[in-house]
């Protein structure tokens, strides 16, 4: 069952990553017509427009999400691309190890860095 | 019609007992009209190649024993004309993707255990009624077109030949036998998915399946194989958000005793049970 349980969830992760990429172009690309997430104008990678939107929690919590999707979606893809290679059931183990450590490293170091930036954007 | 006057089979040999590589092989024969490429590898066989091995039975594209690698694609040997490759050089080789035990003979074992551990039959609680049947189960026109077209496999191995993920994943099951998992689990008669869920939830499932869609390809019976997989993770992953939930099995066609038939309405062909 446990593949399912991975397959399906591989799914959601990427119908999430399309949502929420599909914001970050929003916001990087339509911000002529939409102009709510760059309040200071000028282009969206200004740093007051950068603050702007790392002081907002909303922001916060979508490059988490991004980042635990993102990562999720591409260790799960590389993890089917490695075992298409054939390789031994003990092999299978270590790699599926590697992957989920790694994996929760870096998002940890990245959920940490995204909260920090959104913290440290509230003081200024 | 492309015809020909001479026709050259390119076969490739292996004895695994005696030879380190298999070996091509080039035979002419004359052409003969609706030469099949079946009966190209009989009449070698009967003059110049008597020790050639391959399997064949039906000669009609029904059992399935004759499939075989031809002119680059998985195919039934004796569903093949000659004029149809569109060449006078007929490549035959035993299909991809299984060891070879002898010239074209595959060993097909890996793909009849993984249908079998399928459970490709129908699986109900009335076992009494399944051993002696006393009468027919009620099943719709729509519901057995929704598993009709799967049901027309004959286990050829053309798919499993033409699948990459088989290629390269030996624990995949492949398309023949999650085909005709789906082909059980979709029978309005069945009440089986949640014991080949077991096995379909794991690695043995339709998980791996890229969608490169040449089982479909593949198929001399034209059934498509990638829709039964693409069909069957739908099922397995909603029943896993718990939004589809399988529908009892059909029950037993109780006939009412007391019914009249209308004189302007036909008579039903006689019961098959």
């Amino acid at each position: 069952m446990r593949d399912r349980t991975l397959w399906t969830w591989h799914v959601f992760a990427g119908l999430v990553i399309l949502v929420i990429l599909g914001l970050h172009m929003a916001v990087m690309h339509l911000d002529a017509i939409l102009g709510i997430f760059n309040p200071a104008g000028g282009h969206p990678v200004d740093w007051a427009n950068v603050v702007a939107r790392a002081q907002q929690t909303f922001f916060a919590v979508t490059y988490v999400v991004l980042l635990g999707a993102a990562l999720f979606h591409g260790l799960y893809g590389l993890r089917t691309i490695i075992f298409e290679l054939g390789i031994g059931s003990g092999l299978k183990t270590t790699v599926s190890g590697v992957l989920v450590l790694g994996g929760l490293a870096m998002f940890a170091f990245g959920a940490w860095a995204a909260w920090a930036s959104h913290t440290l954007a509230r003081t200024q | 019609m492309t015809t020909f006057t001479n026709v050259t089979f390119r076969i490739r040999r292996y004895d695994p007992a005696s030879q380190p590589q298999p070996v091509w092989e080039d035979h002419t024969l004359p052409y003969a009209g609706g030469m099949t490429v079946l009966d190209g590898l009989r009449t070698l066989k009967e003059t110049v190649l008597p020790t050639l091995a391959w399997r064949s039975s039906c000669r009609m594209g029904v059992c399935g024993s004759c499939g075989m690698f031809i002119n680059g694609r998985p195919r039934l040997a004796c569903n093949t004309q000659v004029t149809e490759l569109g060449t006078s050089l007929v490549t035959v080789a035993p299909l991809p993707n299984f060891r070879i035990i002898r010239d074209l003979v595959p060993d097909l074992r890996p793909m009849f255990d993984a249908h079998a551990a399928l459970m490709p039959h129908i699986i109900r609680d009335d076992e009494d009624e399944m051993e002696e049947p006393t009468n027919e189960y009620w099943q719709t026109p729509h519901q057995l077109e929704e598993f009709l077209q799967f049901t027309y496999c004959i286990k050829c191995g053309c798919c499993m030949a033409a699948c990459p993920t088989f290629a390269t994943d030996p624990a995949y099951s492949g398309p023949m036998p999650l085909g005709q998992a789906h082909r059980y689990n979709t029978d309005s008669r069945d009440g089986g998915f949640g014991a080949r869920r077991a096995v379909l939830g794991g690695d043995r499932g339709p998980w791996k399946c890229h969608y490169a869609g040449e089982c479909s390809q593949a198929c001399p019976k034209g059934v498509d194989p990638a829709r039964a997989i693409q069909l069957m993770k739908r099922q397995l992953v909603f029943d896993y958000l718990r939004l589809w939930k399988q529908p009892s099995p059909a029950r037993l066609a109780v006939v009412p005793a007391e019914v009249k038939r209308r004189a302007d309405v036909p008579e039903a062909p006689a019961r098959t049970i």
